[in-house]
């Protein structure tokens, strides 16, 4: 009876609060476990509830519900497990410690109690950590809500917290790289959607020297990510306070390469080290961060070293190469302040001749490493890696010791100067274009006299298209290959880069192969524009030029453009006539029955009146690619032709025989008008005579008397 | 004329039809200066006539030249063709203009049949079924049969009057040709106006019709009228009437018997006749009949050149 009564308030009150998950839980299970259970819980609830009200509980209460391995609640969708291991809670750091110690707000709260428990406060003990990660990258990311944050459970667990000492601890030191590496590894949320400039970090740091020790040789003093990253005031490098900004690297570092500043006195002269840490370079700039390598460097060098021998004019290679390097060179180039080992690596500075020791040439993959990936994709990198010497590297394109950015002017680099610099190979005859097996011909003067080439060169407009807008820079590859920027797949999106609304038009235009499944091959930006002798499209070269080019495949449609008046005129040179694109649209172009189509019944008025001003729906009915050859499609223009066909062949025929019989008639005449003629002239000579022979017989008359 | 001897002055100018016999006859006249040779032409065509046909061939080639090279855009000559006249724009006023000349030459003709009438003080009926009528009549018919046997040697030339009937059928083929070629040209011309009473592919029919018709119009004239006219041995190299107006009267008496002998009858030939052109408006009547006669062959080569070699 009493237990009756019990039962039914909390099932009220618990229907009541509708939130109380826990108790929801527990009275489904109540319903439907077997009596003898159910019993016994109420009897355990009953006695809670009387000790409830009178003093605060003990873990043992708390383990009474909480031991039950099946007890679970729901938080959102999740459903959450809410047993406790006793073992190893007592077991852990906290084990002599009670529940309510960390569960503050359990104190005088009746058991079961009804409401989910708010989280642990661990700062309640531990202020100093908790105060530091407040303040960290992660703390402020918990405080703003983000789902990804990690909070205290998530690195140390919660019930079973082992000392760092312990080695299997989640925070020991040869657990933390995977344990930081469960949300900064490739693919993982945090990786993908938030800002982390660092890439493969868990795999790099594993392949590097302080991973590797750590990992392989169990060296549990290598530097695992909280050593630099610190465990709880994890920062943004760019942060002034963060152990990895600039200005504090080298204090992290040197908190286990102590005295490191010896090593590197040659190439830093050891004063500078912290006292002007801003003007030299930071660890981190030499040895990558995560990727930091067993050797590096073998020995530090100073320029001033190098020079020694390199300031002589007079210093030749074995093969009477100059090996004089001006310092005013290197001064003004981008790597002014990168040290001459930084580059020659393999110096070692033990040796009289340090560079003795250099077997390979400059690698500058080893601080440009992306770029370096992208080379050896491209065909430059492939044709290299073969042993090609026509080959270009690094230093064919930038030079050596007076490498300019991009943005200098004098740069070989510079917009302006890269068709140049491309033509050194490229341009017809020269050792890459005999190479050549594609279609693509004259591509430097072509380029030159194109629509980019005049406004890179004669406009001088730098944002102009240049070689490695379209190829890339270091990635060059030649159009079949389906990775190329200028394959006919990735064309569309490499000439977005700069005409981007256009390709927002052709992307859903009927041309993309995104809208339109085919087989046959769809055109792109090249096929109509041409890859280097890009025409501007408002000159008249581009506009007679533009029917032929939609013709290659759009033939049957072309020729009976041709047969109409717009067609005609356009092959007399008339520009200003309506060609493919008047109508159909340039870039977005789509089927005649497509709503958006500039022909759809909504818009052929419209399109017409671009050049008809007055035009009407009747009008817009005139047939622009009318034949008079197909009887099916048009019959009444076959039937008008060949009526008027049978009219010119009935008049010719009567007319031509008419004239041919006259022929013979008329030479006839002719002949007898000659004959006359003769008589005539025979007759007029006779008179003529007679006429001479009297006169002069007047004048004999004349003389005589 | 007062005709003492019929017989010789017949064979005397029978002669005189060409150049060279007029020359003759002149050489024979200062020889003979005592004698006074009447060297007076049948006036066989009035002023209007010659200016009207001048003007009709001007707008006529004009036409035939801007709009062959538009349907014979195909071809090379005709891109060149269009360049030559200004580039296709101009070409495409130029025969608009030689549209309106034709339209005008036409409508004058057409005022100068109700003047002529007026001024001979005759009824329609006169003038249309009279015996120097332009309507094809049965005359027309029975001159053509008897013409067809002449050809095939079944009988002698028919006594022709003052219209033979491929001269009415060249009278009418122009009236038949401007009607249609005109129509159709103003549809293609004012295509925004024709449509709001008429379809639009029309316009394509129009095109069509304009086109052939024009075709047939510029080839029938540069061969058929050429020849009939022009090219026919006894006339060759070309019969300048049309731009004379005048015709050696030996010339009337041999292409047009009856019509000589009917004004003979009622006595009406001295009214008609008058002392040659002068020289040089011969002179330049020629000049100008040869550039015609000979754009026109151009025309006649080119078509058959499209037509055969690069028809498409």
């Amino acid at each position: 009876m009493i237990l009756g009564v019990f039962f039914t308030p909390v099932c009220q009150d618990s229907l009541a609060a509708g939130a109380a998950a826990l108790t929801t839980s527990l009275c489904r299970q109540l319903a439907c476990r077997s009596i003898t259970r159910l019993l016994a819980l109420f009897v355990l609830s009953a006695s809670f509830a009387i000790q409830g009200v009178a003093a605060q509980p003990t873990s043992d209460d708390c383990l009474a519900c909480h031991s039950d391995k099946s007890l679970t609640t729901k938080r959102g969708a999740r459903t959450v497990s809410l047993f406790v291991d006793q073992k190893k809670f007592a077991a852990s750091v906290h084990g002599a410690l009670q529940c309510t110690n960390c569960h503050a707000d359990l104190e005088g709260k009746d058991l079961p109690h009804s409401t989910p428990l708010a989280k642990v406060n661990c700062g309640s003990c531990h202020g100093d950590e908790a105060g530091q990660y407040t303040k960290s990258l992660h703390g402020k990311a918990s405080a703003r809500g983000d789902a990804l944050a990690p909070r205290c459970v998530t690195c140390h667990g919660n019930h079973d917290i082992l000392p760092v000492k312990d080695q299997r601890s989640a925070v020991a030191p040869m657990k933390v790289p995977f344990l930081c590496g469960q949300c900064h590894r490739e693919g993982t949320p945090v990786q993908t959607s938030r800002n982390i400039p660092q890439h493969d970090i868990l795999e790099n740091y594993s392949e590097s020297i302080h991973g590797e020790g750590l990992l392989k040789k169990g060296l549990i003093v290598a530097a695992n990510c909280a050593s630099c990253h610190t465990a709880h005031f994890i920062l943004p490098h760019n942060d002034p306070n963060s152990s990895i900004n600039r200005r504090n690297i080298a204090a992290t570092c040197t908190k286990c390469h102590a005295n490191i500043e010896l090593v590197h006195r040659k190439t830093i002269r050891g004063e500078l080290w912290e006292k002007e840490a801003n003007t030299l370079p930071a660890c981190v700039d030499c040895h990558q961060p995560h990727k930091v390598r067993n050797v590096f460097y073998s020995q530090g060098m100073a320029d001033a070293d190098c020079m020694r021998c390199h300031g002589d004019e007079r210093l030749k290679s074995a093969d009477g190469r100059s090996m004089l390097v001006r310092v005013t060179e290197v001064a003004g180039s981008r790597h002014a302040k990168v040290a001459c080992s930084q580059c020659h690596s393999q110096v070692n500075a033990s040796k009289v001749r340090p560079c003795e020791t250099i077997t390979h040439p400059v690698d500058c993959t080893a601080c440009h490493a992306e770029v370096g990936q992208q080379y050896q994709l491209s065909t430059h990198g492939q044709m290299h890696a073969k042993g090609d010497v026509n080959a270009p590297f690094c230093k064919d394109c930038h030079g050596t010791h007076h490498v300019l950015g991009k943005h200098n002017p004098e740069s070989l680099t510079f917009p302006t100067n890269v068709p140049d610099l491309c033509a050194k190979c490229h341009r017809e005859g020269n050792k890459a274009a005999v190479l050549y097996t594609g279609t693509e011909h004259q591509i430097i003067s072509r380029y030159q006299e194109s629509i980019h080439g005049k406004g890179l060169l004669k406009s001088g407009l730098t944002v102009t298209a240049t070689c490695t807008s379209c190829h890339t820079a270091h990635r060059e590859l030649p159009a079949s290959d389906p990775q190329s920027t200028v394959n006919p797949k990735n064309l569309p999106a490499t000439c977005g880069s700069c005409h981007h609304g256009i390709e927002e038009q052709f992307v859903q235009s009927v041309h993309s192969s995104a809208v339109t499944k085919t087989d046959k091959p769809l055109p792109v930006c090249n096929d109509c524009h041409t890859a280097h002798s890009i025409r501007r499209t408002d000159q008249d070269g581009f506009k007679l030029d533009i029917m032929g080019t939609c013709g290659r495949c759009h033939e049957e449609i072309a020729k009976t453009y041709f047969d109409t008046y717009h067609g005609k005129v356009s092959k007399l040179g008339y520009t200003k006539t309506a060609k493919c694109y008047d109508c159909h649209g340039a870039h977005d172009i789509q089927k005649v029955t497509d709503p958006r189509s500039h022909l759809s019944r909504a818009n052929v008025v419209a399109t017409c009146q671009k050049c008809h001003s007055d035009a009407t729906r009747r009008f817009a009915g005139y047939l622009t690619h009318a034949t008079h050859h197909d009887p099916k499609k048009f019959p009444f223009l076959y039937w008008t032709f060949w009526g008027m066909t049978a009219l010119l062949i009935g008049t010719f025929t009567v007319s031509g025989v008419h004239t041919l019989l006259w022929l013979p008639r008329a030479f006839q005449m002719r002949r007898e008008l000659r004959a006359a003629e003769a008589a005539e002239t025979a007759e007029a000579e006779d008179e003529k005579k007679s006429g001479e022979a009297a006169s002069d017989s007047k004048d004999g008359d004349d003389a005589g008397q | 004329m007062p005709d003492s001897k019929p017989q010789s002055a017949a064979t005397l100018n029978y002669a005189a039809d060409t150049a060279t016999a007029r020359d003759a006859q002149r050489a024979r006249a200062s020889a003979r200066a005592i004698l006074p040779v009447d060297r007076r032409e049948f006036v066989r065509f009035p002023h209007l006539y010659r200016v009207l046909h001048a003007c009709m061939i001007v707008s006529f080639l004009t036409l035939a030249l801007t709009g062959l090279s538009l349907k014979f855009s195909y071809t090379s000559w005709a891109a060149k063709l269009s360049r030559l006249l200004g580039g296709f724009e101009t070409a495409g006023y130029v025969h608009r203009f030689a549209a309106v000349v034709m339209f005008f030459t036409f409508t004058v003709h057409v005022i100068g049949l109700f003047k002529q009438k007026r001024r001979d003080k005759t009824t329609w009926k006169a003038i249309l079924f009279g015996p120097n009528t332009l309507l094809p009549n049965k005359r027309d018919l029975h001159e053509f049969v008897a013409t067809i046997k002449w050809f095939v040697g079944m009988g002698p030339r028919p006594q022709y009057g003052r219209w033979t009937y491929w001269e009415k059928f060249d009278y009418f083929a122009v009236f038949w040709g401007i009607v249609v070629i005109g129509s159709t040209g103003l549809t293609l011309w004012f295509p925004v106006f024709f449509t709001r009473f008429l379809p639009g592919p029309f316009i394509n029919v129009a095109t069509i019709i304009h086109s052939d018709e024009a075709l047939l119009a510029t080839g029938f004239i540069f061969t058929v009228h050429f020849f009939n006219t022009h090219l026919r041995p006894e006339k060759f190299p070309m019969d300048t009437t049309i731009f004379t107006g005048h015709m050696p009267l030996a010339e009337l008496k041999r292409d047009k018997p009856r019509e000589y002998a009917e004004l003979v009858a009622s006595g009406e030939l001295e009214q008609h006749l008058e002392e040659p052109q002068p020289e040089i408006v011969v002179k330049t009547i020629r000049v100008f009949a040869w550039i015609a006669l000979g754009t026109g062959f151009s025309v006649v080569i080119w078509i058959l050149y499209a037509m055969l070699f690069a028809y498409r």
